[in-house]
């Protein structure tokens, strides 16, 4: 189907990694501006306390101090507040309760790591002996840092939300919803946490703040998935200045897994503070900031539900759900709980009642946002955990469970908003089950004996909603944004490429994968392609990379962009040759005349739209479009887990990993792979590993570094002759590429397969993740206990 | 981090000299504890004695009843040695499990056992094997070496120039790694020499390196991993912490010690 060798479907090496693994590329912290100061954040030591005094004076006599805010500064020049961009309504009709949430505190901090003052000095060593110098004078107040208490605690975080409640929220049918778990025949049940987790992005969060004075303009360098949004929210709602004075760049940028899709207090401080210091502020978080600062993940309390039939069949499922959002609302903290959470709660099953209530509430901790899945995982870990439940406890094989229940027919209406647009989820499972070879899992489980380990299997079929869109949908929802995506095309003269796109790489490949686009489209070799992305002063406006969007979304515009340049380049194709333009055809990167032997290469092309010898047209070759998807695109997959227990320790290992995913067509399957295995290792570190844990009795973070938070390594995964990925393909109906996104699946279908791999594995019905050796170890005990007195 | 006065002496003698003449100073072997800790810090030594450039401060030498380490010899010389993988093979396993290869190639042993860390690995070396702890001034038995936690014998102006180490009959290292530090969450090291006598060292596990006495002892009677494997341990005076409770740390020990004896 490819035009070219580089064209849509080939595995090409990615064109940024040299780059990248030789140090060249460029970071926000490698960027250095003449005359730049240091910024240091002076941190809330407290969960919750008064601020009553901040003494600055012994600090600001500090050698090379160039200036020290604090919350005061900040409300003096009238600094607007950070927003959380989607507006959540409750139950009763009421607007969710957001409290104020100035960029450097002021009155009271509300989380260990809360921003209490900015010190500004000739070096980062000197701003932070200075920030060590700054008096402040705290009063205790209580605290809660599980949300799970947070609404009966005498905590009060908030003045707008007395019972620390952000909203109450429900999605579904209630009153059919209580009916079908009425009339079931069997009822599972099952309470879950979905587990805190701090991002932990390679390259830690950066900014640098610039004020010019002579064009009284501001340049931001940041590390952003959304640079285009930042300029947005910075000027509108900080009012720091008009977008037209405000330039965002967010160059090569090194992970993000969505905690970089949100505007921080750090980042508007240092472009505050530029111009009351008359210098660029550069601030640089260090591992331990990104630990106590960044946006954290998940941490929803769950009690969920499934009701079947007497024939096996699904009828109901029913959440409640309380889920943090920390100490503030950040960016889009209230949408993931709610709208990326309930709405995919009918999973790859024909439900037909689902309700889904939701409590959001404030906590002493660090925001929670959007992280690589936001809600999905939520979402598939408490469907994949009941069906796997339900299907042992009715006796029946966890797969054909499944497959008894899936949506056959497409398009499906759930009862959750969502309409799936296509997909064959049992042709997934039946790759999945031969790829795993299921059928001879007790022989495997038999040899795991020989050697005193306890093998377990574990299924999820996972459904994920990505591309969010459309933007006239996700309004009528409350998101403060569209959720388009822009691309320009400019051909130049010698007919190499750039490509402008609103989407933003931190990792994803674009410099390949949209390359591709471009040779398959108009037959120019990937190495004459260009990708220009991260600065809004080059790309019109962009909403960024998050969601899986990029492909489906940001690859749409460009497809759009591109088939206009080729419409143009025909035009002028059919001046040079003197030729109808109905008569011109493109193909393999030449234009030829029908029933002719007349033709131009692309190239070509491109210089006679520059040089305009031949009248007749407007001259030049460049293209944008903006792209409003007609609806969520719908990958979905089958992943198999099998681990062994070693029954004296609790130690797990994941002894086999098959994973089968339909995301559409390909654009490039290396990586694609390389996302789902990446996706897989993080949802590995999510069931295995990776615990936030903030102390009850003090609200300090236990979890601070990396003694003690234990991240995915390489010798976690499976070994890679058991680590087994496969695709079907149903190309998604609305993108002419048929794509749908691959980014974040591997992190939403994995921890619910590992969970119930170790449940099998050890008999137990539930077990809490992170399943370390410790808590593998007491299951087993009590399970034990249990048995012996039974 | 502070700044501090660097001193790079040739002989024990100037950097014992150097220390004695600080008011506030400390000891560098490797750094993989103190500069971390001055990074955060935790510590602001005035003056900072690097011991690694002193002369014959490190080297492995091996004779038919003992191998003996120069203080200064980093992880990955004992690792990859192959005089004491043929006398201890134990021993340099348990120096190729510490930490990863750039901290194998800065730590040393006289450094790992001065700073004497809950959950260094030599210590239990040292206890397992009953080694004898060489400084500028005196020689000390492991048993009477680690005091405490982060607390040796050593007094302030005494540094570790070898450590000897007695050649058992069999010996084997097993650790359990914590999840996320990758330190020693329990290890057990286990040597039976050739009177029969057995030695079980344990660290992670307490505040300091300890001897499992009650397994010791059931293993002098039958040397078995049955019998190490069933000797319950006392979780009393144990860590206990979010990663593993003193219970889990007891029990631990039991099955590490089972799995010694079984691959000594």
């Amino acid at each position: 189907m490819s035009q070219s060798a580089t064209g849509v479907g080939a595995s090409v090496r990615r064109k940024e990694d040299l780059r990248f693994i030789t140090g060249k590329g460029q970071y926000t912290d490698d960027i250095n501006l003449k005359d730049q100061a240091y910024a240091y954040f002076l941190r809330s030591p407290h969960a919750h306390a008064k601020i009553k005094s901040i003494n600055t004076a012994k600090a600001a006599k500090m050698p090379g101090v160039a200036g020290i805010f604090t919350g005061q500064d900040i409300a003096d020049s009238k600094l607007g507040g950070l927003i959380c961009g989607w507006m959540i309504h409750s139950k009763d009709g009421s607007a969710m309760k957001a409290g104020p949430h100035p960029v450097l505190a002021q009155g009271k901090v509300r989380y260990v790591g809360d921003h209490v003052a900015v010190i500004i000095a000739d070096t980062k060593e000197q701003a932070k002996a200075a920030a060590a110098a700054v008096q402040v004078s705290y009063e205790d107040l209580p605290h809660v840092v599980d949300a799970s208490k947070a609404m009966k605690s005498k905590a009060q975080i908030h003045d707008v939300a007395p019972d620390n409640r952000v909203f109450n929220w429900g999605l579904g049918n209630e009153e059919s919803t209580a009916a079908a778990f009425k009339n079931a025949a069997h009822v599972t049940t099952l309470n879950i946490v979905n587990n805190r987790l701090i991002p932990n992005a390679m390259e830690p969060r950066a900014a640098i703040g610039a004020y010019d004075s002579g064009t009284e303009g501001y340049t931001l360098y940041t590390t952003s998935q959304n640079p285009h949004v930042a300029r947005l929210v910075i000027s509108a709602f900080h009012g720091l200045a008009p977008e037209h004075k405000l330039r965002v760049i967010a160059p090569d940028v090194g992970g993000g897994f969505g905690s970089k899709i949100f505007i921080y207090a750090e980042e508007v401080v240092c472009v505050w503070a530029s111009k009351h210091v008359g210098r660029p502020v550069k601030w640089t978080a260090e591992r331990t900031e990104s630990f106590l600062s960044d946006a954290h993940g998940r941490d929803h309390h769950t009690k969920a539900e499934l009701a079947v039939d007497a024939n096996g069949k699904i009828t109901g499922l029913r959440v409640h759900t309380i889920a943090s959002m920390g100490a503030y609302l950040s960016t889009f903290a209230s949408c993931v709980p709610t709208y990326l959470y309930a709405t995919l709660l009918s999973g790859q099953y024909n439900i037909p009642n689902v309700y889904a209530e939701v409590d959001a509430v404030y906590t002493n901790t660090s925001p929670v946002d959007a992280y690589r899945g936001a809600g999905r995982p939520e979402a598939t870990y408490v469907v994949e955990r009941l069906v796997e439940t339900a299907a042992r406890e009715l006796k029946l094989d966890p797969a054909e469970f499944r497959r008894k229940n899936f949506v056959t027919q497409f398009p499906h209406q759930t009862p959750v908003i969502m309409t799936y647009d296509a997909g064959d989820y049992g042709a997934a499972l039946d790759k999945a089950l031969q790829i795993n070879d299921y059928k001879n899992f007790a022989a495997r489980k038999a040899e795991s004996a020989k050697h005193g380990k306890l093998r377990g299997i574990g299924f999820s079929a996972y459904i994920e909603a990505c591309g969010i869109a459309p933007s006239a949908a996700v309004g009528s929802l409350g998101a403060g944004v569209g959720l388009w995506e822009s691309a320009e095309v400019r051909v130049n003269p010698v007919g190499s490429v750039e490509i402008l796109t609103g989407s933003h790489s931190h990792g994803q490949g674009h410099e390949t994968t949209f390359a591709q686009l471009v040779s398959e489209k108009l037959g120019v070799d990937i190495n004459n392609v260009s990708i220009v992305h991260g600065d809004t002063d080059k790309v019109q406006f962009g909403m960024g990379t998050y969601g899986s969007r990029s492909g489906a979304v940001g690859m749409h515009a460009l497809s759009k962009a591109l088939d206009r340049v080729e419409a143009k380049a025909k035009k002028v194709a059919a001046h040079c040759m003197e030729a109808s333009e109905n008569d011109i055809e493109f193909k393999n990167g030449t234009f030829t005349v029908k029933g002719t032997d007349k033709k131009m290469a692309f190239g070509e092309v491109a210089l006679q739209a520059y040089i305009a010898h031949k009248p007749g047209f407007e001259p030049g070759l460049k293209e944008s479009a903006f792209h409003d998807p007609a609806n969520f695109v719908f990958p979905a997959g089958v992943h198999i887990c099998e681990v062994e227990v070693d029954p004296e320790t609790g130690h797990t290992e994941v002894a086999a990993y098959t994973c089968v995913d339909d995301f559409g067509n390909l654009i490039n399957p290396m990586i694609v792979e390389g996302q789902v295995q990446g996706g897989i290792a993080q949802g590995i570190g999510q069931a295995l590993l990776e615990g936030c844990s903030y102390d009850d009795d003090s609200g300090q973070l236990l979890t601070g570094s990396y003694m003690d938070y234990a991240m995915p390594r390489a010798r976690n995964m499976p070994a890679v002759e058991n680590f087994k990925l496969g695709f079907t393909c149903t190309p998604c109906p609305t993108n002419p590429m048929g794509m749908k996104g691959c980014g974040e699946a591997g992190a939403i279908g994995s921890p619910p397969a590992v969970i119930n791999a170790i449940t099998n594995a050890i008999g137990v019905r539930e077990i809490a993740m992170p399943a370390t050796p410790l808590t593998v170890w007491q299951a087993m005990q009590a399970s034990g206990a249990k048995k012996a007195a039974e | 981090m502070e700044n501090f006065n660097y001193h790079r002496p040739a002989t024990v003698a100037a950097a014992v000299a150097a220390l004695k003449k600080s008011k506030d100073g400390k000891f560098l072997a490797g750094g993989h504890t103190l500069i971390p800790t001055m990074k955060q810090g935790l510590a602001a030594p005035k003056d900072v004695v690097d011991l690694t450039a002193i002369k014959g401060f490190s080297g492995i030498k091996v004779s038919k009843t003992a191998v003996t380490i120069k203080a200064g010899t980093t992880h990955q010389e004992v690792a990859t040695s192959k005089e004491i993988k043929k006398a201890i093979p134990a021993l340099a396993e348990m120096a190729g499990k510490i930490g990863g290869v750039h901290v194998r190639h800065r730590g040393t042993i006289g450094g790992s056992i001065a700073n004497n860390d809950p959950a260094a690995d030599y210590p239990s070396a040292c206890m397992g094997l009953g080694a004898t702890i060489e400084t500028n001034k005196r020689k000390i038995e492991a048993d009477k070496f680690f005091t405490g936690m982060f607390e040796t014998a050593l007094k302030k102006d005494e540094v570790i120039t070898a450590v000897h180490f007695p050649i058992p009959k069999k010996a084997s290292h097993q650790k359990f790694p914590n999840p996320a530090s990758r330190y020693a969450m329990v290890g057990v090291f286990l040597s039976q020499n050739a009177k029969g006598q057995v030695r079980v060292g344990v660290t992670g596990a307490a505040p300091c390196v300890f001897r499992a006495k009650d397994i010791e002892a059931a293993l002098a009677k039958e040397f078995s991993a049955k019998a190490a494997a069933g000797t319950k341990v006392a979780a009393k005076g144990l860590l206990s912490d979010m990663h593993a409770s003193a219970d889990y740390r007891a029990h631990l020990i039991s099955v590490l010690a089972g799995r010694a004896v079984a691959a000594a």
